[in-house]
């Protein structure tokens, strides 16, 4: 019966695909017709050809690791692909020829630069953020998640999302908001995995065994609904006809600047600060082998980021047609905001307490402690950036660019290794990762990668603000736009190098990761806490 | 009165009271007496359930010991 209904709603979509492949508008909409066919048409003939079979039998009395090991993979696939269109952009910044005549438009700095955004955030750390919701929720639950292939559906449809979302930006199809590129049938499909999503997670939080819900899952559920607000609030718009790509924003002028950046700031808040801080709510002291040194702690910078960080969009629009008791409003908000980031950080740095000799045995909690120490740093910088005056000088700049990576890869990036090392070998049932020395190399190249980065950001980026501002005796700005240009050089040749380093440091990882999945632990000197 | 006015208003006042007192009751609620030891064994949750427990519908099947110093390193 489940098949017969499955079948049909295949073949349907099989169907609509290939009328829309051959009535698609334009070139992005035609290719993901034709995608789509493919994969229900295939999808189709595997369920039908295994239809008088009887169901496979799942080995229920586990936990459900096989969509988590599925994810880790995809994790290190993806941030290697986003680290490696991240390096491409930034050199085509840096010598602008590698806009390569023959690849255009398709591989230019305007089409790459969301194919880069999308690929690290919603890439890699959504699938870093999935896999580990997966792996948390079960483990402080204590059972197996709910629903049981849906979990395999959210895994291959948030891959689905990723590849139409990355082929669109190339092929041209986008509706022009920052980090919510995606067109109106990708957006769709990403609110139907959501639900899956959030509904794998609430259902297993609904069978727990243990009375309470461990902080850690507050945190990921609260990034799973407000991200799923947030996605469909700035998504809001209507097709010009569903046989194409483009669509129309139902908000208009400065009431869908402030949409988009009520969403671009949560973003921010939600999918890389909540879902990230859930994670390091449980990978931490997993790693440092004793509980998080204040739960009161937990539960105040829980409710006091939840509290803040909505409000804090507008300081993205000031100067602009908002007015101003809004962007004071986001303002105030963002400097309040220091206050719980920093308990947050505290919290996790103390969770150490009587346990520092591991920051110098073990590599993998030194990775967890500079992602705290990036996260520390980049909400205070964020706060003081939000200022009215400061934004005057840095906004616009290559400063922001500075600050949003010393966010991105150094606590992102960073609590993301760390829960990769700690998971590859539990998953696979080894004793430790193949290669210790090999973590050490990959933490000294990303945290110099990202120095060279962040540095190089500031001083081009305070450079460039000082340049566009300065005025002769007579009033006359002194440079041009060009001028600032192309004294820029020289910190984009540096910062490109910082990206290289990052990406060299993981593709050790991934090499890494591949070398204990596939053949256990190499013996080496013990680092880190013994097994037992 | 117009929509936007009527929700500025709103927003100015009872929904800004609502959510200033959820907001101090959420934080007042996690130092009332008592919470301690409840705080530390929620604390203590990454460190049990490592596998999950045969009797799925029992209470709180597997207990770890309270120190997470003692705990196996488990696979």
């Amino acid at each position: 019966m489940l098949n017969t209904f499955k079948l049909t709603i295949l073949g349907l979509i099989a169907l609509v695909a290939a009328l829309a492949a051959n009535w698609g508008q334009d070139l992005a909409y035609q290719v993901h017709a034709v995608l789509i066919m493919l994969i229900s048409a295939g999808l189709f003939i595997s369920i039908l050809r295994k239809f008088d079979e009887p169901a496979p039998v799942v080995d229920t009395s586990g936990y459900m690791d096989g969509v988590i090991r599925a994810g880790v993979i995809a994790t290190g696939f993806w941030g290697v692909v986003g680290f490696l269109v991240g390096v491409v952009i930034a050199f085509q910044l840096a010598f602008p020829v590698l806009n390569f005549d023959w690849a255009q438009p398709y591989l230019n700095f305007g089409r790459l630069r969301p194919l880069h955004t999308s690929a690290v955030i919603f890439a890699f750390g959504g699938n870093a953020l999935i896999m580990s919701s997966f792996y948390i929720v079960q483990r402080t639950c204590g059972a197996r998640l709910w629903g049981g292939n849906l979990a395999w559906f959210v895994f291959w449809g948030y891959q689905l999302f990723i590849v139409l979302a990355a082929t669109g930006y190339v092929l041209g199809a986008t509706q022009s908001k920052e980090y919510a590129e995606p067109e109106w049938y990708v957006d769709i499909w990403l609110t139907i995995v959501w639900v899956a999503f959030l509904l794998v997670f609430l259902g297993t939080l609904f069978k727990r065994k243990e009375k309470h819900i461990y902080v850690a899952n507050w945190f990921l559920l609260s990034f799973i609904i407000t991200v799923a607000m947030l996605h469909l609030v700035n998504n809001l718009s209507i097709p010009v006809t569903i046989w194409g790509s483009k669509s129309v924003q139902v908000f208009s002028g400065v009431q869908d600047a402030m949409t988009q950046w009520w969403y671009g700031h949560n973003a921010v808040g939600f999918f890389l600060t909540a879902g990230f801080l859930g994670m390091m709510y449980y990978f931490v002291p997993k790693q440092a082998g004793r509980p998080v040194f204040s739960y009161k702690l937990s539960i105040i910078h829980f409710w006091a980021l939840i509290f803040l960080y909505i409000w804090a969009g507008p300081h993205h629009l000031h100067y602009t047609a908002l007015p101003d008791w809004a962007s004071t409003l986001g303002m105030v908000f963002s400097i309040i905001l220091w206050m719980p980031s920093w308990g947050g950080m505290i919290n996790g740095l103390m969770t150490l307490q009587g346990a520092w000799d591991k920051l110098r045995t073990d590599p993998i909690i030194r990775m967890m402690v500079i992602s705290l120490a990036f996260y520390g740093m980049s909400t205070f910088e964020g706060p003081m950036m939000s200022i009215r005056a400061v934004n005057s000088l840095s906004h616009y700049t290559d400063w922001t660019i500075g600050h949003v990576h010393s966010g991105a890869l150094g606590w992102n990036g960073m609590i993301t290794f760390g829960a990769l090392y700690f998971l590859t070998p539990k998953l696979w049932g080894r004793a430790q990762m193949y290669s210790m020395s090999a973590i050490n190399w990959h933490f000294w190249l990303a945290t110099i990668g990202i120095v060279l980065y962040a540095a190089s950001m500031w001083v081009t980026g305070i450079m460039e603000g000082l340049m566009w501002r300065e005025v002769d005796a007579q009033g006359f700005l002194v440079n041009s736009f060009a001028d600032t240009v192309s004294a820029k050089f020289p910190m984009y040749v540096v910062r490109g190098l910082g990206g290289v380093l990052f990406l060299a440091g993981a593709l050790i990882m991934v090499w890494n990761m591949w070398m204990t999945i596939r053949g256990g632990a190499k013996v080496s000197a013990p680092v880190g806490v013994p097994a037992e | 009165m117009d929509t936007y006015s009527f929700l500025r208003e709103l927003a100015d006042s009872w929904v800004l009271l609502a959510m200033v007192i959820f907001y101090v009751g959420a934080i007042a609620w996690a130092f009332r007496p008592g919470s301690k030891g409840v705080h530390a064994d929620i604390a203590d949750i990454p460190f049990r359930n490592e596998t999950l427990a045969e009797d799925t519908d029992g209470p709180r099947a597997v207990r770890g010991s309270k120190t997470a110093q003692n705990m196996p390193e488990a696979l």
